[in-house]
């Protein structure tokens, strides 16, 4: 593995903050090094040196359990040191700041912190605030650039994209809860700078007209969009990150846009379905979608742990 | 009783309409007369201000600060706020109630004026809390507030949200002959962290959307004309352009003309929400910086008269309190010590208007807006309150030098035309940043005793 490629490209990022600031370059870069370590799952020792002696801090702020296992995982096969450590919920002017804590962890000795927390921007706040490197897990409704680029790594898999990361000609239908949703932030900057056509779709209250800037197509109809889509990427309801009501009834989200087997009927026959997780089961997918053939949602969860080795790779080889 | 004499300046007094170079001779406390003095008297404990190259004009006069006493003496003093103020030329100021607790009855209003005697600084002036606590459900004691020096009232850090609260209020108000502040913003459309728009859903941050604003000025407007006009009643912080079109539609007659006025601060006018988009959490304002073709219109409100006043909203803030997540910080910067340079930066630099129409705003008219009749003017018989501008003066904004508790300034750092340096309250001189400019005096250091008070840890 080197990070040079032919033509001179080298990884320029001490962080990995969001995809909204990644090149094109960058994105296929990372997805191609990602590529590269999936082997190590395969094999009868799942370890490689890349990281060894190095220390990485799973700073989660926020509660979850795929992502922080799938880092530590990664972290672990590059062989190296992990460190798990929970923040406090939330912040108080008075008391202990994400600042402090970082420095205090990054006092130790660490190499990359990996940081979840239900704040947008905190990430980037943490960068600025530490001299190494800071992966975002998650921040707040910002971005979850990991999730955005497993998901990638997952279509070019599926769709036979891999040589080249090129999604010129691909439709993406993100569907849900798209205002208060960091995943799908990062899917529609990595996307369209891979030449993707996004569609988003949901309910006016969770789909404002300011991500028509985004240079996505908008729209409320998810049955006049399906015959369209190559991929559907079904987002979760976030119950608990909602304030006041944002749709009449789970019912009436359900019969507009829940992913059932009668409606996937209605997609292309290859449609691949994807789900970031946790599933809200009989809301915005039936189980006998998320477990039926067009799925992709285990492979992703597989890509996650690729993605997140070549992060944490290619973060601690660049010097601040 | 000395005598103290300034001369050579360009006096401006827009109360009057005066625009000259003259003389100005504060005695007693008073304006004792204006205009060419022959011979300037230096004798005995009489003093000589030299204010060549300056304008000198009536002390500056800021309707809406927060100098959170009582209760978060760690972010601002009256005593601080009030050598902050003077710093910055200004003579008198308001401060808002969102204190704690909040100035919402007679004793807590004399409370503010004690402290602010004790500090000897700037005249500080309360407003009073509109409902108890600030809580939006009763009617504080307004006319003994009143009685007791309160000089307008506000809920400021929220806008009343009822509209039957708001009527009522505007009527009980009205009867105190006392102005009613209004932050603009409905509760359940507005308490974002950044203007609404592309921006914020790019950085998943919540959106304050203009209409927020808008939407309490409109009602306000119609319930203040339903009511037959009879309350006064000032739009604070403006950020949005929309807002300009409904006050200027809401001034458009007499009655209007009469009752209705507003504010602007110097930060909307020169920041955009651009600058939340590395998280600073320095640009994080209620209401939050907008774009620039809100401070287009806001200077075309200005620039025609639907904007009245010139209001810092200068609001302290530790840094614990602004060090964190950009949601989780608290909203507001400090602004007396670098307001004047700003708004001559977007004000005059830009050509809108010239100084006169600025000194108006930022004197006279708050004055007549809280009912100060011997402030904000220099006729004879005014108070001595007087502050001495060089108008060419090129300076660093440094936070690190502010007078102020607080450093949470989003234009430290910034290159500067314009400050105050001399400021007279009730013919003291508070503030003397070119001393040599200064003779007479029996040998007092007038420079040493006004520096002494603006030292933070001496107050």
């Amino acid at each position: 593995m080197t990070e040079q490629l032919k033509d001179g490209y080298q990884w320029p990022h001490r962080h990995l903050l969001g995809l909204e600031e990644l090149s094109a370059q960058d994105i296929r870069f990372l997805l191609t090094t990602a590529l590269g370590f999936e082997g190590v799952s395969t094999r009868s020792v799942k370890k490689v040196p890349a990281l060894r002696g190095r220390v990485v801090v799973n700073l989660f702020f926020e509660d979850s359990t795929r992502t922080r296992a799938s880092f530590h995982l990664a972290a672990s096969r590059l062989s190296a040191d992990v460190l798990e450590m929970a923040g406090k919920g939330s912040s108080v002017s008075k008391g202990e700041t994400l600042i402090d804590t970082a420095r205090n962890i990054e006092a130790m000795g660490v190499d990359v912190i990996v940081c979840r927390h239900h704040h947008s921007g905190a990430a980037a706040q943490l960068a600025g605030a530490v001299g190494c490197s800071v992966v975002n897990a998650g921040d707040g409704q910002h971005e979850h650039p990991t999730q955005g680029l497993l998901d990638m790594l997952t279509i070019a898999k599926r769709t036979g994209r891999t040589d080249g990361f090129d999604f010129a000609g691909l439709t993406v239908a993100i569907v849900g809860d798209i205002a208060h949703s960091r995943v799908a932030r990062s899917n529609i900057y990595g996307l369209k700078k891979l030449g993707a056509h996004v569609i988003l779709v949901g309910p006016s209250t969770l789909l404002p007209g300011a991500f028509a800037d985004l240079d996505c197509e908008l729209s409320h109809n998810l049955d006049e969009v399906l015959p369209r889509v190559d991929v559907l990427n079904m987002l979760r309801i976030q119950f608990e990150r909602i304030s006041g009501q944002a749709f009449p009834s789970v019912r009436e989200y359900v019969t507009r846009f829940g992913l059932t087997a009668a409606r996937l009927a209605r997609a292309k026959p290859d449609v691949l379905v994807m789900h970031p997780g946790p599933m809200n089961r009989g809301v915005e997918i039936d189980s006998a979608v998320a477990d039926g053939p067009n799925s992709a949602i285990l492979e992703q969860v597989a890509n996650g742990l690729c993605v997140r080795m070549a992060a944490l790779f290619l973060v601690n080889g660049v010097q601040g | 009783m000395s005598r103290l004499t300034i001369i050579n300046g360009r006096v401006i007094d827009p109360g009057s309409g005066l625009d000259e170079q003259t003389d100005l001779v504060l005695e007693g406390g008073k304006v004792a007369s204006l205009g060419k003095v022959s011979k300037p008297d230096d004798a005995g404990e009489n003093r000589v201000l030299d204010a060549s190259g300056c304008i000198v004009c009536p002390g500056l006069i800021d309707v809406h600060v927060h100098l959170r006493e009582p209760g978060q003496e760690e972010k601002e003093t009256i005593a601080t706020g009030a050598a902050a103020a003077v710093a910055g030329g200004f003579t008198s100021v308001c401060c808002m109630p969102n204190t704690s607790p909040a100035l919402d009855d007679d004793a807590r209003i004399e409370f503010v004026y004690r402290q602010a005697q004790r500090a000897g600084l700037a005249n500080v002036y309360p407003i009073g809390a509109i409902t108890r606590g600030r809580g939006g459900k009763e009617l504080a004691e307004i006319a003994l507030m009143a009685a007791s020096g309160a000089v307008g009232f506000s809920d400021d850090g929220v806008g009343v949200a009822s509209a039957g609260m708001m009527a009522k209020a505007l009527t009980y108000i009205a009867m105190t002959g006392k102005v009613l502040m209004q932050h603009c913003e409905d509760p359940e459309l507005g308490g974002g962290v950044m203007n609404a728009g592309a921006l914020a859903t790019r950085l998943g941050l919540a959106g304050w959307p203009r209409v927020a604003e808008e939407l309490m000025i409109q009602r306000d407007v119609l319930l203040n004309r339903a009511q037959g006009s009879k309350a006064r009643y000032h739009a604070q912080h403006l950020s949005s352009g929309g807002s300009v079109e409904l006050l200027r539609k809401a001034r458009s007659d007499q009655a209007g003309r009469a009752t209705i006025t507003a504010e602007v601060s110097p930060h909307h006018l020169l920041l955009t929400e651009e600058s939340c988009a590395t998280y600073d959490s320095n640009y994080k304002m209620n209401p939050p910086l907008r774009t620039r073709r809100d401070i287009d219109e806001l200077i075309d409100g200005v620039k025609d008269g639907t904007i009245t006043v010139l209001a810092t909203d200068h609001a302290p803030h530790t840094a614990e309190d602004k060090q964190v997540e950009f949601a989780a910080a608290a909203y507001g910067i400090i602004g007396l010590e670098c307001a004047l340079p700003l708004y001559k930066k977007a004000l005059i630099d830009s050509g809108a208007i010239d100084w006169p129409r600025l000194i108006e705003m930022m004197t006279v008219n708050g004055a007549d807006l809280c009912n100060l009749t011997s402030k904000g003017r220099l006729s004879v018989g005014s108070d001595a309150d007087v502050t001495v501008i060089d108008p060419d003066h090129t300076w660093t904004i440094d936070s690190n030098q502010f007078a102020s508790r607080s450093r949470n300034c989003p234009f430290d750092g910034w290159s500067v035309t314009g400050r105050a340096i001399t400021t007279i309250v009730g013919g003291e001189v508070k503030l003397a940043l070119d001393p040599g400019r200064v003779r007479g005096g029996s040998g007092a250091n007038v420079a040493d005793s006004a520096q002494a008070l603006l030292q933070p840890a001496a107050v």
